[in-house]
């Protein structure tokens, strides 16, 4: 079942279904190796997983201070878990900043680890707090261990051949390996992983293990902690595994639809928060034809993708909300040329630059109706970072039958955030089919607007192909000569048959599935990155006896056939988005449902027991819920 | 599964067939205002066209918005009338990904160096082999009549009654800036240079920036008329010819010479000795400046070719990375997304 086994406890152990733990630190501390190692042992073992990891918006902001605290969340669980948690179990704070932003999330009695050798008065004076949190009872609410982590690790790489500078850095390790006797594990997978990291730096890799397993051993050996924990291994589908990030997926995607439609993929984008790694990931590989462009701004980024689609190869750019609105006019372009390319768009939080490292879902609209005139296209939005790698090949193959441009909604949290994924068979994954047109015998009698009836398409016809030389642009053509064309009729048909082919691609939309009753109270329903905090809350609801379906979109245009009848068999229907009602504001005007909106617009996901509360109070159980925003906390605060 | 991934629809390695000017007559009604100088140049390119020998359905013309942008309708090839300012983007995404075929782009002076100012330089310094054709008539004629980046100072329009405050852009100053391999002038007027200068242009590797100077009869006739006008062009015009002294007048008796880093006109200088002697493949960019710089009434105006370097394109780099990478790399799908930890779960 695992490949690794749990090490022998010595403590008393308990044994628990998940637990979800936060490392902090000042963004130069190493927080998200630490958790990242943590992750991957933790998934090798065999548990279900989900993480969050959280940067601070400076790439170095004062080493210290609270806006330098860079967080990482993962849960582990011997269960299917759908989202990192809402509150940790443990604290990792490696100095008084970080215990500062991230102490209120920590649950009531849960565990505080400190690096007591940070808590120096500067160091305490940065993080804008009073007196010494560890003497004046701040944290008499939680279990604190105080340890010496900074002098400990010292004493740990005495007479390595490296500067103090350099040694302080180890300190990560040394946390880790504390962490990893806490909850049963063992060091191998960090120790391969570390040899194979560091292989040119032996010095370095000497000093991260010798950290890690002084931090393994004083676990061992102090009588600080009386408890181990222990989270059984999770039933799993068996295949093979690996942990992907939604960006990563995201790329893998749109190379399995190169691939699979025997086209080559040319990306250009403009280097954006949080959508850069799509650009890092594809620049990646060109051995297997892919080409990127970096543009120099987004509007050339998208224009290039026009460029690209109406040379017949697989088009694709990515961006973030700002990006996204640069690109709307060259977009529309091939709204109007009817060319079949996908925009990426990984959602970040707010207006104008808002929080580039925080996640939103504020942009459904922009997607859908952000273009000057009628301008339909195809919107797509994947529930988990895994999903990502489905929906970006389902956004080829829609906009290669249909000829139509498709807007990929991921977000910040899908996108950093990351999840266990089985593998696919390449032979399971699905056909995505093209057509050039089928060359005329002279161009000039050609109609590049003769459509499919069954799609609505117009055929692709590309430079290159002879006897199809056609002219096209911005301007309204005529749908039958293919010629500017101004006459009210036309742009009337013209203008419905591009709206009717988003409308005809619902017959390639699987209907909405329901979790939970086929009928109830009430219904939930979420898109993109909510999907885990949903279906956990409405399990966890159910759980509790109550009837309560949830269900999610992952086509949000055209919206799946059998939504409508869906929303019909709930007393109510509650719409979570991270936004202030986008979603709602569709599902009202469409189905005149009354839908409630249920918006959090905090950078932060929601949390599970956020959807508990709104379901309560809907269904007459409590008061109106008020969401508790915590302190400035890096990760979960609200 | 198809594991072979090639961009072009068809192979073009038939026998390309010999075609006329008349080919690439499109069969749209050509709607410029009579006597616009865009019509000698729409003739000029679709003269030019069959001496190239590509494959008539490889040619692309790709435009913006203006005047000049309703230029690939009237041509037969394959045709995209793009956006204000982005047709060089479309261009650049088209050549990119399809490399054997033969891009031009058809662009303005308020297309190309307002709106559309920044994809000019970047297509430049990239040099993407694409051939782009600037119609300078210093005036926004679409819109009907107001200033662009390229009118003179002071000069009265609609939007400017009281005449603009600004300076304007030199064209082939900001081409040679941003590093053009290959940067021309020619003049609506000159139908013979015109073509050649087109030609020549189409055939280098690489950006071939060529401003042409054409004259807008309705909101700014008569603009270059000061130096092109068939009376004076001999004495107000030098023609550049890679080689060659700098020499012009009715007999070609006045020349150019420098006078430290200062070009001055020498007036009937009996011989060649000591006149600027025209270097268009000086990789050093200096020589092709100062010409650059050179305007009536101090100088006659110079046209022709004033840079035509050899250098990388991007398409070809791009093409490069991708054949090592394939010849280093197996293009293993699988492998790739087995890549990093994996683990087995039974």
């Amino acid at each position: 079942m695992t490949t690794e086994s749990a090490v022998e406890p010595e403590q008393t152990v308990e044994k628990l279904d998940r637990v979800t733990i936060r490392f902090a630190g000042d963004s130069g501390d190493g927080m998200q190796l630490t958790g990242t190692q943590f992750t991957r042992t933790s998934a090798v073992f065999g548990n279900d997983i989900a993480t969050l990891p959280d940067f601070p918006a400076e790439i170095r902001a004062p080493t210290g201070s609270l806006p330098g605290v860079s967080g990482f969340q993962l849960s582990f669980a011997s269960s299917d878990i759908l989202t990192p948690g809402d509150q940790p179990d443990a604290l990792v704070a490696m100095n008084p900043a970080a215990l500062k932003t991230n102490i209120g999330d920590l649950r009531p009695g849960g565990l505080v680890i400190v690096d007591e050798d940070e808590f120096t008065d500067s160091n305490l004076k940065k993080a804008a707090y009073i007196s010494n949190p560890l003497e004046d009872g701040t944290l008499s609410k939680w279990q604190v261990a105080r340890i010496n982590i900074t002098r400990q690790n010292e004493l740990a790489l005495e007479g390595l051949p490296l500067p103090a500078k350099q040694k302080f850095q180890s300190r990560n390790f040394y946390a880790l390996g504390l962490v990893l006797w806490l909850y049963g594990r063992s060091m191998d997978t960090t120790v391969k992983w570390a040899t194979d990291r560091f292989r040119r730096n032996p010095d370095v890799l000497d000093a991260n293990l010798r950290a890690m397993r002084a931090g393994y051993h004083f676990g061992e050996t102090t009588e600080i902690f009386h408890h181990r924990y222990e989270v059984p291994a999770a039933e799993v589908q068996p295949g093979t595994y690996r942990h992907i990030s939604g960006n990563e997926a995201t790329a893998l995607g749109c190379l399995a639809a190169s691939i699979r439609s025997g086209l080559p993929l040319v990306y250009s984008s403009y280097p954006i928060t949080p959508a850069s790694d799509v650009l890092h990931e594809l620049s990646k590989f060109k051995a297997f034809g892919v080409k990127t462009i970096q543009a120099e701004d987004e509007i050339a980024a998208m224009g290039m993708t026009v460029g690209v689609a109406y040379g017949g190869q697989l088009a694709l750019t990515g961006t973030s909300g700002p990006g996204l609105a640069l690109k709307s006019e060259a977009l529309n372009l091939a709204v109007m040329t009817e060319l079949p390319l996908v925009v990426i768009n990984v959602q970040r939080a707010g207006p104008s630059t808002g929080m580039p490292t925080k996640t939103e879902q504020s942009d459904l609209l922009q997607a859908l109706f952000g273009r000057n005139g009628d301008s339909p296209v195809a919107v797509l939005a994947p529930a988990t970072p895994s999903d990502c790698f489905i929906m970006a090949m389902e956004a080829f193959r829609l906009a290669l039958k249909y000829m139509v441009p498709v807007i990929l909604l991921s977000d910040g949290y899908l996108g950093n955030g990351s999840e266990p994924w089985r593998i696919p068979a390449i032979e399971d994954l699905p056909s995505i089919d093209h057509h050039y047109a089928k060359p005329v015998d002279d161009s000039r009698k050609f109609n590049p607007y003769e459509r499919d009836p069954a799609t609505l398409a117009r055929p692709w016809a590309v430079p290159g192909q002879k006897g199809l030389m056609h002219r096209i642009g911005g301007i309204e053509k005529s749908g039958q000569t293919g010629d500017i064309a101004y006459d009210a009729g036309n742009h009337h048909r013209m203008t419905l048959a591009r709206l009717g082919k988003v409308e005809r691609m619902v017959q390639d939309v699987p209907p909405v599935e329901v979790t939970g009753p086929p009928e109830g109270d009430l219904l939930v329903l979420g898109w993109g990155s909510t999907y885990g905090a949903i279906t956990s809350g409405c399990e966890r609801a159910r759980k509790a006896g109550k009837r309560v379906a949830s269900a999610h979109l992952r086509y949000l245009n055209p919206l799946p056939a059998n939504l409508g009848e869906v929303l019909r068999n709930y007393g109510k229907v509650l719409i979570p988005e991270m936004n202030t009602g986008q979603l709602s504001l569709i599902v009202r005007g469409k189905y005149l449902v009354d839908a409630v909106p249920f918006n959090k617009i905090a950078g932060q996901p929601f949390k599970i027991a956020e959807i508990e509360g709104k379901i309560d109070e809907l269904l007459g159980l409590t008061g109106p819920f008020e969401f508790q925003f915590g302190p400035a906390s890096v990760l979960g605060g609200g | 599964m198809t594991t072979a991934i090639t961009g072009s629809p068809q192979g073009a390695d038939e026998a390309i067939p010999v075609l006329t000017r008349k080919d690439f007559v499109s069969d749209q009604e050509v709607r410029w205002c009579p006597g616009c100088g865009d019509y000698a140049i729409l003739a000029q390119m679709q003269k030019m066209l069959p001496e190239l020998r590509i494959p008539h359905e490889n040619i692309v013309f790709i435009s913006g918005i203006g005047c000049s942008s309703r230029f690939p309708y009237y041509v037969e090839t394959y045709g995209f009338h793009s956006i204000h300012g982005r047709a060089l983007t479309l261009a650049t995404g088209l050549k990119t990904s399809r490399p054997e075929l033969a891009v031009f782009v058809i662009t303005g002076d308020g297309d190309g160096l307002s709106i559309g100012g920044n994809h000019l330089l970047h297509a430049m310094r990239r040099n993407i082999d694409i051939t782009v054709v600037l119609f300078n008539n210093q005036i926004y004629g679409l819109t009907k009549g107001q200033y662009s980046p390229t009118s003179e100072m002071g000069k009265i329009t609609k939007s400017s009654p009281y005449g603009t405050v600004e300076e304007p852009l030199h064209p082939l100053r900001i081409a040679l800036a941003a590093g053009a391999t290959f940067v021309a002038r020619s003049i609506d007027r000159d139908t013979k240079h015109l073509e050649e200068t087109l030609y020549r242009a189409a055939t280098h590797r690489g950006t071939s920036f060529v401003e042409v100077y054409q004259n807008c009869v309705i909101f700014n006739d008569g603009a270059f008329d000061s130096f092109a006008d068939k009376e004076v062009r001999q004495e107000r015009m030098v023609y550049l010819e890679h080689g060659q002294p700098v020499r012009f007048g009715r007999s070609r008796e006045h020349g150019i010479r420098m006078n430290g880093y200062v070009p001055e006109v020498v007036r009937n200088a009996p011989g060649d000795g000591g006149l600027l002697v025209h270097d268009a493949r000086d990789p050093n960019p200096v020589l092709a400046g100062i010409l650059v710089e050179m305007r009536y009434p101090d100088f006659p105006v110079p046209i022709g070719v004033f840079r035509d370097v050899e250098a990388p394109t991007y398409n070809d780099l791009v093409e490069e990375q991708v054949a090592n990478a394939r010849a280093k790399e197996a293009a293993d799908f699988e492998g790739l997304l087995r890549s990093g930890e994996t683990w087995e779960v039974l």
